[in-house]
């Protein structure tokens, strides 16, 4: 496909060009910055929702089932998920793709025009993305859905990456999961905008619940202490989104959900959440805060990754010359680093 | 980057015999591709449908219920019914196909056809071979 | 055995080791540095009486007839009776499979056993989109009465026994097969026969699924409190590890999770009440049989030893015929190779002979064509011939559990037993103590799916990487052309099928349709038992797929999570 019949397609609302679009971009190539050069006037719109949370509490289910229902509310929903690729082999085994009730066409999600699934390999990286989620995403609000579900690798790693994404991010838990060091290792309590305890049946959901409620409260009391104190902004640079999270959560409070995805129980009730919170975003100013801090650090590193590609490719052997003379102790690193961005400065 | 070969592993019809399936999709994943599994007891609609938004290079059709001769051209007339491409799609079949069905099934435009029984090697060397050279628009010679 | 004796023993094993062995080992060597079972176990150099000292023969082996029968349930064994030869077999239209057993019988077989299509195996009618190019493919096509009633045409019930691989539509199959008793005139305690019925390993491996797992074993333990009141010589489960171990598992993990499967049963049963000894006499077991030899009878000498053991100590069942564990034997499937199909009719006669050697009770042998199509009608005798020659040429069956005392067969029997325990036991923990939880928790968490993916793709990669041998495939390969003549199903036949279906459609009897339809929906919104309103709605016509509607409408459906 070539690159107008692409954008055009884009326009016309042809999947096989967003299928094709979204392969560029995810493959960085050339064509792929085109494209979301000639898109990006028209991102902006869509309510993007993140789902994260350890293997097995039922993310899966949950984005399927949260599909059907903004589905049944007349939303246009795409979904990304993520999963795990082997930075080794580049291999990947990737999604459960939307999982439906049984062999039923009426209410096909995977026929739906409404639904667009795609799946993307994590190839390796932390965090729980890949690192072209974020473009993709564009795409998909680009192209008009109205909201758009990103569900992480859910290997139980530390994936606080959705945030930098996600207008709403929601951590999907299950019974029995409290008090474990893994989960507070995996800095997932600091990060949910909803919580959800899935697999409510299985009993211990209440233990689960209070366990959480006792979490989000001494988050916000740790907000108003580093609020206070004139470290506060210090820690803000440093941990970043963590940190801005602690802060909005003291006009935001949390609400934790208990479903039973598998048969649809409480997704009413966490759509009508994701919905408070989205608006909660937009009235309050905070969605536009949020937006203005990812860009920046968006920029930010795509400026870093340029720069990188510069040194790697155009200044490939002065830059090796400056680690050899570190390498035979003739200068520092810091000097090394000076002299390289004195000639960038001088020479670009 | 590199682009990665993305290959979608299918289960079209009713059977449920995915042994096959699973472990080819196993193999593949760690000779480096990038595999998307539908699960089970998929429709032909379903297929093609993933096949295209997944935008994916090869499609590989597993079934055991002798269905093939049915549902294998239905996943390629809804690939292309649904915007897809199958001038640069490898179509790969695999289960129990007998001998003139295979014939029959090429001359559908179907790339290979695997019976029980063929090394993996074989698959993704096959892969490695196809999809480069259906890119480039030539014609299946296997 | 003494102790002085099995001390004298060790001595002279370590003589033979140092002068004998060693030496001869220094010049030759072995094939291989380690050999194993398929299971994995690892296989010594050679077996004696030390190895076995631990076993008590009275106490683990026994007489056949004699607890914990580990030499067979029957005394007599196949001195008495040989095993039911039971061919699988059915294709296409009622007609064609009924022309089929026709055959059959003639030929000597001794029971039917019914394949059916895909659709209904799943529930499905044959005028759905869904069952588009599936009908009567890989076995008869099935929608309502009237296809049973061609398909026992001339055969009367009264004289065969049947036995049906269907699952989740199994009350409905049991309810037509009863039906048709009825218009025959057969009392419905003559019916003999075997329904499948085991839904836990569908969610494990067979993936023919509809209904969730806990509404599944409901159903089941509605065909049990139903069955025993009204059919009480047919058996209305089949307990597989066949197809658990088609999907890749190893031996040690079919037998595990068999068992497993049939103490959740036990366990659903005694939780509704029914008595465990009107019961277990109509549970049935199904294995497939293997290549390796060995483990393949210790694995059905295992099974036996440890389903009386469970039947009596654990679950209290009094009368001695509930702790025979009963089995049907299928060679296994997936052993057989596209690529020189005459050598499977080796592979099929090792794991036949294993099969009579292991004591099953009734054994299918496949067709060597079968990794090919549905088998010809040659292939097909080839198969009951291989039987029939083990049989009246071979001299097997005249002596019982003639391995009996074989070191190697003794020792590696109590070695399944124990590895299959290991798996019960986590099985049980992840259940808290029961058995029945613990196999749903197991197929909600995905654990069984796991286990048997992980040893499906270790033997693949043994065959890939060429340490596993398999005769034609990876070694010993040829060019060749395949020329097997194929059984290919007529197009023809989902045209005339849907016919007779809308035909049938037209011409019942509407409301009494409705009505049953209804009956069945209260029964299952009332946690009644789904099988007398089953009963009435076959009989007024009702299909397949309208029985499984009302039971998908009232429990929901199920979608397997995708775990590789």
């Amino acid at each position: 496909m070539r690159l107008q019949d692409i954008v055009r397609g884009l326009e016309e609302g042809n999947r096989r060009a967003l299928a094709r679009a979204i392969t560029y971009v995810e493959n960085d190539y050339p064509e792929g910055k085109e494209i979301m050069k000639r898109v990006f006037k028209k991102t902006g719109n869509a309510h993007v929702v993140g789902i994260t949370g350890f293997p097995g509490v039922g993310k899966s289910t949950t984005v399927s089932k949260l599909v059907q229902k903004f589905r049944e509310k007349g939303r246009k929903v795409g979904v990304v998920a993520v999963d795990p690729g082997s930075p080794f082999t580049g291999g990947a085994l990737l999604g459960d793709r939307l999982r439906m009730e049984g062999l039923d066409v009426s209410k096909n999600l995977w026929l739906d025009p409404g639904v667009f699934f795609r799946s993307m390999s994590s190839r390796g990286r932390a965090g729980g993305l890949a690192a072209k989620t974020g473009d993709v995403i564009r795409l998909l609000d680009a192209f008009g859905f109205d909201v758009i579900l990103v569900e992480t690798v859910g290997a139980g790693q530390s994936e606080v990456d959705i945030v930098e994404v996600a207008d709403t991010s929601i951590v999907v838990m299950m019974p029995e999961m409290g008090d474990d060091i893994q989960i507070n290792k995996a800095g997932i309590l600091e990060i949910g905008d909803i919580y959800v305890v899935n697999k409510a049946d299985l009993g211990g959901a209440e233990k689960t619940v209070k366990w959480l409620k006792s979490m989000i409260m001494m988050d916000q009391e740790a907000v108003e202490i580093l609020s206070k104190t004139s470290h506060a902004d210090e820690y803000a640079v440093e941990s970043g989104e963590i940190f801005e999270r602690m802060k909005r959560s003291s006009d935001w409070t949390p609400p934790i959900i208990t479903t039973v995805a598998d048969r649809g129980e409480g997704i009413d009730e966490l759509v009508d959440a994701i919905e408070k919170h989205f608006n909660h975003l937009k009235s309050s100013g905070k969605l536009k805060e949020r937006r203005v801090r990812r860009i920046s650090r968006e920029v930010f590193s795509i400026i870093t990754e340029e720069i990188r590609n510069i040194l790697i490719n155009e200044k490939g052997g002065s830059f090796r010359e400056v680690v050899e003379m570190v390498v035979n102790n003739e200068i520092d690193p810091h000097t090394a680093a000076e002299r390289m961005i004195r000639d960038l400065r001088t020479n670009t | 980057m590199e682009r990665k070969i993305r290959v979608l592993v299918a289960k079209v019809g009713l059977d449920g015999h995915d042994r096959g399936a699973k472990v080819v999709a196993r193999f593949l994943r760690d000779a480096g591709f990038e595999v998307i599994y539908t699960g089970l007891h998929r429709t032909p609609e379903e297929v093609a449908m993933a096949a295209v938004q997944e935008d994916v290079d090869v499609v590989g059709i597993s079934l055991h219920s002798g269905a093939h001769m049915t549902l294998v051209p239905k996943v390629m007339r809804y690939i292309e019914e649904y915007g897809g491409d199958l001038s640069e799609m490898v179509i790969l079949v695999g289960g129990i196909v007998p001998e003139d069905d295979i014939q029959k099934l090429k001359e559908m435009g179907v790339d290979g056809v695997f019976i029980p029984g063929t090394p993996i090697e074989r698959i993704i060397d096959f892969i490695r071979k196809r999809v480069p050279e259906k890119k480039r628009g030539e014609k299946a010679k296997a | 055995m003494e102790n002085r004796k099995i001390e004298e023993m060790k001595k002279e094993r370590e003589k033979w080791e140092n002068s004998c062995l060693a030496p001869y080992m220094d010049r030759f060597g072995e094939r291989d540095e380690m050999f194993e079972t398929l299971s994995g176990i690892k296989v010594n150099r050679i077996y004696d009486p030390t190895d076995t000292a631990h076993i008590d023969y009275i106490r683990d082996i026994n007489y056949p007839g004699q607890y914990p029968y580990t030499r067979g349930v029957y005394p007599t064994m196949y001195r008495g009776r040989l095993w039911t030869m039971r061919q699988f077999s059915g294709f296409g239209t009622a007609e064609d499979t009924n022309a089929r057993w026709k055959l059959l019988l003639k030929e000597g077989q001794t029971g039917l056993s019914t394949a059916f299509d895909f659709p209904t195996l799943m529930g499905i009618d044959s005028d759905s989109p869904l069952a588009d190019g599936e009908v009567g493919k890989v076995g008869v096509a099935v929608d309502t009465l009237k296809d049973f009633e061609i398909l026992f045409d001339g055969i009367p019930l009264d004289r065969v026994s049947t036995s049906f691989t269907i699952n989740p539509p199994a009350a409905v199959i049991l309810a037509m097969y009863v039906a048709i008793g009825d218009m025959q005139g057969v009392p419905r305690e003559q019916l003999r026969g075997t329904i499948q019925n085991d839904m836990l390993k569908e969610f494990h491996a067979q993936n023919t699924l509809v209904l969730p797992p806990e509404p599944s074993v409901k159903i089941i333990t509605d065909i049990f409190e139903w069955g025993v009141e009204n059919v009480p010589k047919f058996n209305l489960i089949s307990i597989s590890g066949y197809h658990i171990r088609e999907a890749g598992s190893t031996a040690v993990q079919e037998l595990a999770f068999t068992i497993a499967d049939g103490m959740a049963y036990v366990e659903a049963a005694i939780e509704r009440g029914i008595d465990i000894d009107r019961l277990a006499p109509q549970l049935s077991f199904f294995f497939n049989s293997h290549n390796n030899f060995f483990e393949e009878i210790a694995k059905f000498r295992a099974a036996r030893r440890m389903w009386a053991r469970i039947m009596r100590e654990e679950y209290g069942a009094k009368d001695p015929r509930s702790w025979w564990l009963k089995f049907h034997t299928q060679t296994a499937g997936c052993s057989l190779t596209a690529q020189q199909p005459l050598n499977n009719i080796v592979r099929t006669t090792i794991q036949a002979m294993a099969a009579v050697l292991g004591g099953t009770q009734s054994l299918h042998t496949n067709s060597f064509d079968e990794a090919w199509a549905l088998p010809s009608e040659e292939a097909v005798r080839v198969a009951l011939r291989t039987q029939q020659i083990i049989a009246f040429e071979s001299g097997i069956p005249d002596t019982i559990d003639p391995l009996a005392g074989s070191y190697y067969v003794e020792w590696l029997t109590d070695k399944m037993e124990k590895l299959a325990w290991n798996y019960i036991e986590q099985i049980r923990k992840m259940g808290e103590g029961s058995m029945l939880r613990g196999v749903l928790k197991g197929i909600e968490d995905g654990f069984f799916v796991k286990e048997i993916s992980r040893a499906a793709a270790e033997y693949q990669r043994d065959v890939e990487e060429g340490r596993r041998t398999i005769v034609g495939v990876n070694r010993y390969t040829i060019e060749e052309k395949l020329n097997i003549p194929i059984l290919k199903v007529d197009e023809e036949v989902q045209r005339k099928q849907i016919e007779r279906l809308r035909r049938i459609k037209a011409e019942r009897d509407d409301e009494a349709v409705k009505e049953a339809l209804n009956w069945l929906r209260s029964a299952a919104e009332n946690d009644e038992n789904v099988m007398p309103a089953i009963l009435q709605a076959v009989k007024v016509y009702a299909t397949e797929g309208e029985i499984m509607g009302v039971l998908k409408e009232v429990y929901g459906t199920y979608r397997k999570p995708v775990i590789i």
